[in-house]
């Protein structure tokens, strides 16, 4: 490119405004740009468009104009710098949207009913208005407080074999079908505890223990994984000196390394507690629906959020909207103590951090 | 140590009482996983056992359990893949941006709020996907059966609730972008930080820099993830069976309102009301289901695993 420039290299100094290299486009030029196309995408939307559809149009036009005014201005691989970042940027920021409208729409048309007579009474009786998840909510908390129960020993324990005492080809066994086992689907596991119930209660069993055993399925895996990450960050100069001291293995393990991990351990059972506190289907299959409180988990149906929300969509009474509201007030409960886990998870992991690190 | 004549062979530390409860408490625990992985199996096999050897005829829809199953596996790997096909790229275009353009701060704030998605409990999904994704997805549709309707995709007639295999591959998609973003972003953030000072000093662009030494780093990943992905989007459950309005038939239209079942959503749909032998066979479709996944799952572990033991080298 320079050689064939060579020749008239005389005239181009003589131009003297000609920069040595290619031009860039103005600093404030692509985010100009980008206030653009929201704004385009705006006015389409409040003409009446679809709101993907618009958002859609606002992307792919920003992407296209700085495209052109870069390979207008700029050389062709700035321009096709451009192009990929503003790709990747609008990419992301679409899909940023659903999580945008799913929160907004759960809290806007959960609100309805989100009121005090819907945490103090159950469905016993109601076919239209008024009623509420009293019932629900237990069977949620005891559900899952027994799927807790079941899943933390299991899965600590698990997790102590695997970086304590696993070597071989049992651990690296363990470990992987964890993995695995992280990936099984919810309604299986639920399929997996009927199948062994019935053994036991014949067809057609539905009781809460069931639910919490399906729900341990899918607990335990997580558990294994965060608190195997936890042990592994105990440094291994602490365990020697506690061995150095005379002090056997299994008190090292419970005085020394537990507690040290213990802040991470945490969060991360409070972070697979609300994994399985929202799911639906294994609790579709083993526990079922039912309108009054039962908070005996050996005896019979129980209701909970995630079920009772389902049901009062699916299968709404007359009229319709009472049930509809229940169903989004249900979902909104569940999403808000998914979130309050979440904060409490990280609450944890900030406020009992080791002193050391 | 006290010299002996007497050989003592290997030497070993005393076994305390203590020692052996908790170490054998640890090791049954893991074996109990085991025990419930293969339990899982044998348990759906028993149960599923009578759907298949009972006469076809008392199969619903009356030919069989492989023809009962059959449909429905169809449109769960349908409903699956299309959703794969969506929200992989749209992960690796996540991480991206998370991992090499976002600036560091925001790029924490944006991880936790991905890893939040991902919390959403899927049953708030399924409300929004019929309630709010659906109705939108109406105008398009139409427009896509009037005037794309050669392709068999788009066939139509389409359908005037929006309960379609698209938008139900649209829901699918958003559900799964978490846990693949979440795989390519760790890869992606693991990039060794001298490839990338080496392309910068090549002079390449970023995007230059990220096809040369971001991408190849991470490509095992987007592999694996997307097959984490894919194996969720196959067991998904509530949000398939509230969006989706279903007819049985084998059909790759798009955009109508017969669309084939998903495995697991037929469970959630049929099990409440079913009795007898209909259980059994909904148990078999779901060994179909599991067996599956844990191929899929195996896959994908391996790939991620293998990677893990490459790029230790680096």
């Amino acid at each position: 490119m320079s050689l064939s420039t060579t020749d008239t290299e005389p005239d181009e100094r003589s131009a003297a405004a000609e920069p040595l290299t290619h031009g860039t486009l103005p600093a404030s030029g692509p985010p100009l740009v980008l206030l653009g196309a929201i704004a385009t995408g705006a006015v389409l939307w409040l003409l009446g468009w679809n709101p993907a559809l618009s958002g859609i149009v606002a992307a792919v036009g920003y992407t296209a104009v700085v495209y052109v005014w870069s390979r207008a201005v700029e050389e062709a691989r700035a321009a096709r710098d451009r192009l990929i970042t503003a790709v990747v940027s609008s990419a992301f920021l679409l899909a940023m949207l659903p999580l945008v409208s799913v929160l907004a729409t759960v809290v806007s048309r959960g609100l309805a009913r989100f009121d005090g007579e819907f945490f103090t009474h159950s469905m016993r009786g109601v076919v239209a208005e008024g009623g509420g998840v009293h019932h629900a909510i237990f069977g949620t908390l005891i559900i899952t407080g027994l799927t807790t129960l079941i899943s933390v020993p299991v899965g600590l324990l698990t997790a102590v074999y695997l970086v304590e005492y696993g070597r071989g080809r049992l651990a690296r066994a363990i470990t992987f079908f964890v993995d695995v086992m992280t990936g099984i689907p919810s309604i299986v596991a639920g399929l997996f505890a009927y199948a062994l119930f019935v053994l036991f209660f014949g067809p057609g069993v539905r009781m809460g223990i069931a639910g919490a055993v399906a729900l341990s399925v899918l607990m335990i895996p997580v558990v294994v994984r965060s608190a195997e990450e936890m042990l592994k960050l105990v440094p291994n100069e602490l365990r020697e000196a506690s061995y150095a001291l005379g002090v056997p293995k299994w008190r090292t393990i419970l005085r020394i390394v537990l507690p040290t991990a213990l802040a991470g351990i945490a969060t991360g059972v409070t972070l697979a507690i609300a994994r399985v506190i929202g799911e639906t289907a294994p609790l579709l299959i083993t526990v079922g629906i039912t309108t009054s409180d039962n908070f005996n988990p050996f005896d019979g149906r129980m209701a909970t959020l995630s079920v009772f929300s389902y049901y009062e969509y699916v299968s709404p009474g007359v009229p319709p909207e009472a049930s509809l509201d229940r169903a989004w007030a249900a979902a909104l409960v569940l999403i808000l103590i998914v979130m309050a886990l979440n904060l409490v998870a990280r609450l944890i992991s900030r406020l009992f951090a080791p002193k050391s690190a | 140590m006290p010299i002996t004549t007497e050989p003592t062979g290997r030497q070993r530390t005393p076994q305390r009482l203590g020692d052996r409860v908790f170490s054998g408490a640890s090791t049954g625990a893991g074996v109990l996983i085991l025990a419930v992985l293969a339990g899982v199996a044998a348990f759906l096999l028993v149960e599923a056992w009578p759907a298949v050897t009972a006469p076809a005829e008392d199969m619903p829809g009356g030919e069989g359990v492989a023809l009962y199953v059959w449909p429905l596996l169809f449109g769960t790997l349908l409903s699956a893949l299309l959703a794969l096909a969506i929200a992989a790229p749209l992960s690796v275009a996540i991480a991206l941006f998370i991992t090499q353009y976002a600036h560091r701060r925001v790029a924490t704030t944006l991880g936790y709020v991905i890893d939040l998605l991902a919390a959403v409990p899927s049953i708030i999904f399924g409300l929004w996907g019929v309630s709010q994704l659906a109705p939108l997805t109406v105008d398009p549709t139409g427009w896509l059966a009037e005037n794309l309707g050669f392709i068999p995709l788009f066939a139509g007639p389409a359908s005037s609730t929006g309960r379609t295999m698209l938008t139900v591959a649209l829901v699918l998609a958003i559900m799964i972008l978490p846990i693949n973003t979440a795989v390519v972003r760790e890869a992606f953030r693991q990039t060794p930080r001298l490839h990338e000072e080496a392309s910068w000093a090549l002079g390449a662009t970023r995007s230059e820099m990220i096809r040369m030494s971001v991408l190849p780093f991470g490509r095992s990943a987007i592999i694996g993830g997307s097959m984490l992905g894919l194996g969720r989007a196959l067991g998904e459950t509530m949000a398939v069976a509230m969006v989706l309005s279903t007819s049985g038939g084998v059909t790759f239209n798009l955009i109508s309102n017969g669309n084939p079942s998903t495995i697991a959503a037929n469970i959630a749909l049929q099990f409440p009301e079913s009795t007898g032998i209909k259980v059994n066979a909904l148990i078999a479709s779901g060994l179909v289901l599991f067996a599956v996944t844990l191929a899929v799952n195996m896959t994908a572990r391996a790939v991620i695993n293998r990677r893990r033991e490459f790029s230790g080298a680096n």
